[in-house]
Parts: structure tokens; C-alpha cells; sequence
């Protein structure tokens, strides 16, 4: 006699998988890393290749010998917090401190709390903080994008433009002669390449990930556009106010990690909202702390920061904010 | 092009037997017709064994006023009246008729010819559908008549025909509408004279174009009922998704359709009363899909009610090689069949049958929080957290997040990356939190 299945509905599956969605997060990231390579040569694949098999081998070696558990590498999660991990950084980190930041993404901050879907704080960006404060000079060491394939490591060193805005003020000038000084703050520079972590140099190539994603279905523009809106809006009034102490809004959305923050690193699943309004006030929350530390803080560059603290608000959100009911309570 | 107004998922609509003509299916040699084929209290049977039945007489009546009568659908001696088991193996009682003949009840009209003039009251309507057993054919199989007579306070503002068939595979309503669209719509519009009100639509899905155009063709017939073409999405065809894609009203929580002034009654409902009302014959066949990728014949039958799924699945070559499941009703909102040997009833929709492949499920994993599954809610709840609180078992919580308000119509467990059975612990979560609800007393 034929055994058959029973089973409660539904009987059939979409197919979707997390394998398949992180396949997707990994594509959409490959404009952002063929244009790390494109300027980095050498340097960018090895951050890359050392992230991505650093980040698998500590969460193997965690879910193999510690949990005791079947291995999950196969979901990919971890490549792209390898892949975000290298992108987040300095284009002449050392290859060892890419190994101490994939120990603290994937060990600390992703495996402590029982691995994928269980974290509180997105794994890279705890990484990549906790590297910013442990090795600050090397953190903040950043090369030139000047130079073609194999070249780079000889490229001259400078200061990312949100950097050398603050460096500026400080030294008693104003944002119009900082402008007009250094042409490598021109819109169109901003646009297709210039100072910063291997990833987030090239505006262009994170913006064609971030159609990907949402061509795809695999995140909704919501987290993104909020963080955006927030910013325009915020930057924009303190910019009318007084043009001369802070930055304009097309600024600080080309600038620094925002973009590669917003469409990558606050639209991770875990660490993000469930509901789409508890996403639209994660954003705008992400916004104004990024633009509260770039403006009046210490550090030239608050996006990860803000994530990061918006990460720890998110259960509250998810407790508090609801999504739409089809219905009304019946009277 | 109208649908409703959140979540929602698109499974690939495979209506592979939607080009096979209806059928009758063979008489059964011996026919177990069950007394549980509607919601509510089981019919009370009043023959006895060693009596000749005709078809169409009445066997059993109902038991309460949420029930229907039960009808023989074959012509026989009442061999026995015993306990057989349903689709899932539950026990169930039936009266078993050996099969002598095809002899008709005199009542029934069975003349092929079309009969438009509704001679019946409001009242007398009711009544007929009430004594022919006829129930809703959507799934529900909940009693039509008392649909039909909404309770005191509430007023009916208009009729809404289901013919979304939102449920891959089945294609038993479309058969139903391209071969008697004629019919539905005299059922249609005798259920508008119950019920008195002048308004009357049909929602069809966008894939079945076919039905949309031979419909619309009769809109000069029947000037009060409109066809609304609908967006193909699952679940459009529950009943809440229906009204809110045709009206734009949304039935609130804990409510009935009756709230919004809705009533929605299925295509093989509609048909159903038409019969039941213009030719007199009880509710004792049914219109039924064989289908599949692996079954060996697509096919839609006219089945009497009581015949073995056996027998169904005999005549169509036999138990297909590599199917790992057979399911009546739709992949989606459908049971899994355990026991062939059930018979057909009168809310049979189909016999499906999917491969291992197709059906068999994933292993789990972790809760990735993506929140697709909120997304694709219809009814704008977080499985994610239903789930989760249905398996901790905190059914406070889970009432506060309103899990009552679940229309298990699976999108979330269809939508999830991580192969979570999240609708498996909803349902039983939203069980337990509907019987604390029941039991607290009434203000």
C-alpha cells in the first residue's frame, strides 16, 4: 500500500528561501564591489576574500564546536557580512584586522545571541565599530580612489569629504571656502568616486544594488526613503540656517556611509522592524542621529552609530507599532 | 483592475484541467452518503434499512437551525447505516445505499431547458433552499438558506457572486461558469429576490477571461448584476478579500459580511439554487476537478454525492506513480486526504494530487524576521509573532494581537524563507484563544 502525505495547509511552498534572498543581498552588492576592485586592485579582493571566508570559518567553527549543532553556512549570511564587513572598510586595512573584525561580527555580535535571525545589532556594523574604536588611525587611514588596477597601493593618501568638511571648520574656515578650495567635493566626483571605504565610494553602484534589492522584492524602499526624507529635511533647515557652519543636504546623502548604510546595512532583516510604519520611524530615527553626530558631534561620520542605537529600539518598535489591520475592532 | 486592499501572495495558478469539459461521473455501486456535509449539527437520517430510495428523496433532516437535510443521490435499498470514516479518518455517520437503477424522484425537473421565470417569493425561495439542503460550495459549506435570511437588524444591500477561484488547480466554478453561466446567473438573481436587494455582482479573477467574456454577454439579460473583473492574487476569493475588493468595505473583526451589507454566495452555490428553486432538485451532486501535474487525466466531474474517492481516482487510471499527496480542496486551503475510501460530499471541490516534490515539507530554520509574512498577511496580522506566541503558549498576548481575526488562508506559511509551518500553530493558537473568548460570560 502507497503511503501518502498528510499535512495541515497549505501544501504547496513559494519557494523563496533564505539562501536565495541572501544570493540576492550578494548580487545587489557586486556593482559596490567590482568598483572597490576597479580602484583598489589587489587590496579590495583581498579584504573581500579574507571577510568572506574569515566571517563562514568563525561561524562554522561556533555552530560546529560550541553549539554543537548543524552547520549553517549554507544560508550565506554569513558571506554578506563578510562582503558589508570589507566594504566598510579603509581600502589599506591590514588583512589581519579584517580576521579581528569577522571574530566580532559573526562571533559577538551575531553568534552570542543563538545566529541568523536572533542578533539584536547588525553583525558587520559591530564589527566595523569596533574596529573604528580599537584601531582608529588604521580605520581612518583612507587611499586616494586616483588610481587603475594594481596601482593603488602607492595611491596617495587623503581625508574623506565628510572628514575634511569637519577638519576645515574647525580650523576656523567655512563650508562655502571648503567647497570652493578642493574640487574633489564636486557633485559629480561624489557621484561616481572618491574618498572613503572600499564600498562606499562610487554613489552610482550602491544606487543600482539598491534597484536590484527592490526589483526583486527583497526589501521595501521604506527604511532607505525615511532615512533619506529624514536627511534632506534635517540637513536642509540646519543648511538654510546658517550655510556657512553646516553641509547641504545632496552632501550628506552622497557622502560618508550613507548610502551604503541606508540600503544595505539598516534594511537587514533581523535588525530591522517587521511592520512598515515601526520601518519608516527606524529610519527617520537613523536619520537624525547620522545628522546630529556629523554636525555637532566628534566623530566626522555617525551613520553606524545610528543604525547601530536604532538596532537596540527596534523590539520596542516591533512591541508598540503595529501594522494596519484589515479590520476594525467590531463596536 | 479591483482587488483587495493588503497582503496577499500570487502562487502559480497551474488550472491545468480548466479546458475539460464537465462530465458525469459513473454512479457508484454502493453510495455512503454522510449526514456531516455542512457546518453545524449533523442530519438526523429517517430511513431504515431494507428502504428503497429514489434519487433526490430526502434521507435525513436537519438537526438544528445551523444544519441542512441530506438527499440520496442514487436510487437503492438503504444496505446499512453505519459509521464510516471522512477524508481524515474522523467517524462520521452515513446512510449506505446500494445502487439499483437511476430512478428519480417524480419532482425533479429534469428537462434540459432553461428556466428563467422566478414564480417563488421571498419567504418560499428561503424555504425551497432550505428543504433541498443546499449549502455554500466555497468551502465553508455553510448553510445557504440561513445565509439568506440575515438576522433581525441587519439589512442585505447587495449580492456578491464568488467566482474568483482563487485556489490553484481548482476549476470546477470556472467549468461551472462557461458551461452554465446562464444558470448561476438565474441563481444569482433568485438569491437577490430573497434576500431583496437589487444589486448583484460577480468577482471573477483575471486568468479565467473566457468565463469574464461569455458573462458579460449576458449583461443586457440581467441588468442588475455587474461582472467585476478581478487582479490575480490569492486569497481573493475569502470572503472578507471578495467584499473588499468588489465594494471596497471591510467586514470589521469578529463581524459577518452582513455588516458591510454583503452577502457572498459561491458559483456552484448559485447554481445549486438555481436547481434547487427552478427545477426542484436537492443539493445531492456536485461539480469536482481531477487534477495535477501527475495526475493521469485532468478532468471535471459531475459526481454524485457519496461516491469513494477510490472510485474517483480508479476511473481516472488509477493512483498517479509519483504522487505523494492527494488533497480535497486547493493546495492552499485544502486537506489532506488520509483515507480514499471517503466518500465524495456535497462541498467536494476537487481531488488534487501533488508530488513530493510539489508538497513535501522543508526542514526549518530560524526566523530570519524578513517579515514577509507580515506582508503578505491579507488580514494585516504578524504571523512571525502569532506563531511564536501560540507556541509559548501566552494566549493573552496572542488575543491582544488578534489572532481571532486569522482567516487561515496560509500565505504567511507559503511565504516564509525559513520553511516556517507558521500557520500550523496559529491555528491551534487561535483554537484555544476562540474557546477562552467563548467561555468568558456575555456582558
Amino acid at each position: 500500500m502507497k503511503q501518502l502525505l498528510v499535512s495541515p495547509s497549505p501544501h504547496v511552498h513559494g519557494k523563496e528561501n533564505t539562501r536565495n534572498l541572501m544570493r540576492d543581498v550578494i548580487i545587489a552588492l557586486l556593482p559596490a564591489v567590482a568598483v572597490s576592485i576597479y580602484y583598489f586592485g589587489i587590496s579590495a579582493i583581498t579584504l573581500l576574500l579574507v571577510g568572506i571566508v574569515s566571517c563562514i570559518l568563525v561561524e562554522y567553527l561556533i555552530q560546529r564546536f560550541l553549539f554543537k549543532g548543524k552547520s549553517t553556512i549554507g544560508d550565506c549570511s554569513a558571506v554578506v557580512t563578510g562582503i558589508l564587513l570589507a566594504l566598510n572598510l579603509p581600502p589599506a586595512a591590514p588583512w589581519w584586522i579584517m580576521v579581528i573584525g569577522s571574530i566580532v561580527a559573526i562571533g559577538v555580535a551575531k553568534m552570542t545571541f543563538g545566529g541568523l535571525g536572533q542578533n539584536i545589532f547588525n553583525p558587520a556594523l559591530v564589527g566595523r565599530v569596533f574596529l573604528l574604536v580599537s584601531f582608529p588611525v588604521i580605520m581612518t587611514d583612507w587611499t586616494a580612489p586616483a588610481s587603475l588596477f594594481g596601482a593603488s597601493l602607492d595611491a596617495t593618501s587623503g581625508a574623506t569629504p565628510l572628514a575634511l568638511v569637519k577638519e576645515a571648520l574647525a580650523n576656523g574656515e567655512t563650508v562655502r571656502e571648503v567647497f570652493a578650495n578642493d574640487p574633489s567635493l564636486s557633485y559629480s566626483q561624489l557621484l561616481f568616486a572618491r574618498i572613503g571605504s572600499a564600498g562606499e565610494i562610487s554613489a552610482i553602484a550602491l544606487l543600482i544594488g539598491f534597484v536590484y534589492l527592490l526589483a526583486r522584492k527583497v526589501i521595501k524602499p521604506h527604511i532607505t526613503l525615511s532615512i533619506w526624507g529624514t536627511v534632506i529635511v534635517f540637513s536642509g533647515i540646519l543648511w538654510l540656517c546658517n550655510p556657512d557652519q553646516f553641509t547641504d543636504p545632496v552632501f550628506n546623502l552622497l557622502t560618508g556611509g550613507m548610502l551604503l548604510g541606508s540600503i544595505f546595512m539598516a534594511t537587514d532583516y533581523v535588525t530591522s522592524p517587521m511592520s512598515t510604519k515601526g520601518m519608516v520611524i527606524f529610519g527617520i530615527g537613523i536619520g537624525v542621529i547620522t545628522i546630529l553626530i556629523r554636525e555637532f558631534g566628534s566623530y566626522p561620520e555617525g551613520i553606524s552609530f545610528a543604525i547601530l542605537i536604532m538596532n537596540a529600539v527596534v523590539p520596542l518598535i516591533n512591541m508598540y507599532v503595529k501594522p494596519k489591520r484589515f479590520a476594525k475592532e467590531a463596536k | 483592475m479591483k482587488t483587495f486592499s493588503m497582503g496577499g501572495v500570487h502562487p502559480a495558478d497551474n488550472k491545468i484541467s480548466c479546458d475539460a469539459a464537465i462530465e458525469n461521473f459513473p454512479i457508484p455501486q454502493t453510495a455512503y452518503i454522510s449526514m456531516s456535509q455542512h457546518l453545524g449539527a449533523p442530519a438526523e437520517p429517517i430511513v431504515a434499512v431494507g428502504d428503497k430510495v429514489k434519487v433526490g428523496q430526502l434521507i435525513a433532516n436537519a438537526s438544528g437551525f445551523i444544519s441542512a437535510p441530506v438527499h440520496s443521490s442514487v436510487s437503492g435499498t438503504v444496505k446499512s447505516i453505519e459509521t464510516v470514516k471522512d477524508i481524515a479518518g474522523n467517524p462520521c455517520k452515513a446512510v449506505v445505499i446500494t445502487v439499483e437503477g437511476d430512478e428519480w424522484s417524480d419532482t425533479i425537473d429534469r428537462s434540459e431547458d432553461i428556466v428563467r421565470e422566478i414564480k417563488l417569493d421571498s419567504k418560499q425561495i428561503v424555504e425551497r433552499i432550505k428543504e433541498c439542503g443546499v449549502v455554500g460550495l466555497g468551502g465553508a459549506t455553510f448553510p445557504t438558506c440561513v445565509k439568506l435570511s440575515p438576522p433581525p437588524g441587519k439589512k442585505a444591500e447587495f449580492l456578491i457572486i464568488n467566482g474568483a477561484e482563487c485556489e490553484p488547480y481548482l476549476t470546477s466554478d470556472y467549468r461551472v461558469l462557461v458551461e452554465m453561466p446562464e444558470q448561476v446567473l438565474i441563481g444569482a438573481s433568485i438569491m437577490m429576490k430573497a434576500l431583496n436587494v437589487s444589486k448583484g455582482f460577480i468577482g471573477i479573477e483575471e486568468n479565467k477571461p473566457k468565463a469574464i467574456e461569455i458573462l458579460n454577454g449576458y449583461a443586457a439579460q440581467y441588468p442588475d448584476i455587474k461582472v467585476v473583473p478581478l487582479k490575480k492574487k490569492y486569497p481573493q476569493g475569502g470572503e472578507k478579500q471578495l467584499i473588499d475588493a468588489v465594494v471596497g468595505r471591510k467586514v470589521p473583526s469578529m463581524g459577518l459580511p452582513i455588516d458591510t451589507g454583503a452577502v457572498v454566495q459561491n458559483v456552484g452555490t448559485a447554481l445549486a439554487v438555481y436547481e434547487a428553486v427552478q427545477k426542484n432538485k436537492p443539493l445531492f451532486e456536485g461539480i469536482l476537478t481531477v487534477t495535477g501535474e501527475c495526475s493521469n487525466q485532468q478532468k471535471n466531474f459531475r459526481h454524485r454525492v457519496g461516491t469513494p474517492i477510490s472510485a474517483i481516482i480508479e476511473a481516472t487510471g488509477g493512483m498517479p506513480e509519483n504522487a505523494a499527496k492527494v488533497i480535497s480542496g486547493g493546495p492552499m486551503m485544502g486537506k489532506a486526504v488520509s483515507n480514499l475510501d471517503a466518500p465524495t460530499l456535497k462541498g467536494s471541490s476537487s481531488v488534487l494530487f501533488l508530488t513530493s516534490e510539489q508538497t513535501k515539507r522543508q526542514e526549518e530554520y530560524n526566523c530570519i524576521r524578513c517579515a514577509k509574512c507580515v506582508n503578505a498577511c491579507p488580514m494585516g496580522l504578524e504571523p512571525y509573532l502569532l506563531s511564536k506566541l501560540s507556541r509559548a503558549q501566552r494566549w493573552d498576548d496572542a488575543e491582544a494581537n488578534r489572532i481571532f481575526d486569522c482567516i487561515e488562508c496560509g500565505c504567511c506559511s507559503f511565504t516564509c524563507p525559513s520553511y516556517i509551518p507558521l500557520l500550523d500553530s496559529i491555528r491551534y493558537g487561535k483554537g484555544q484563544v476562540m474557546k477562552i473568548m467563548r467561555s468568558r460570560p456575555k456582558k
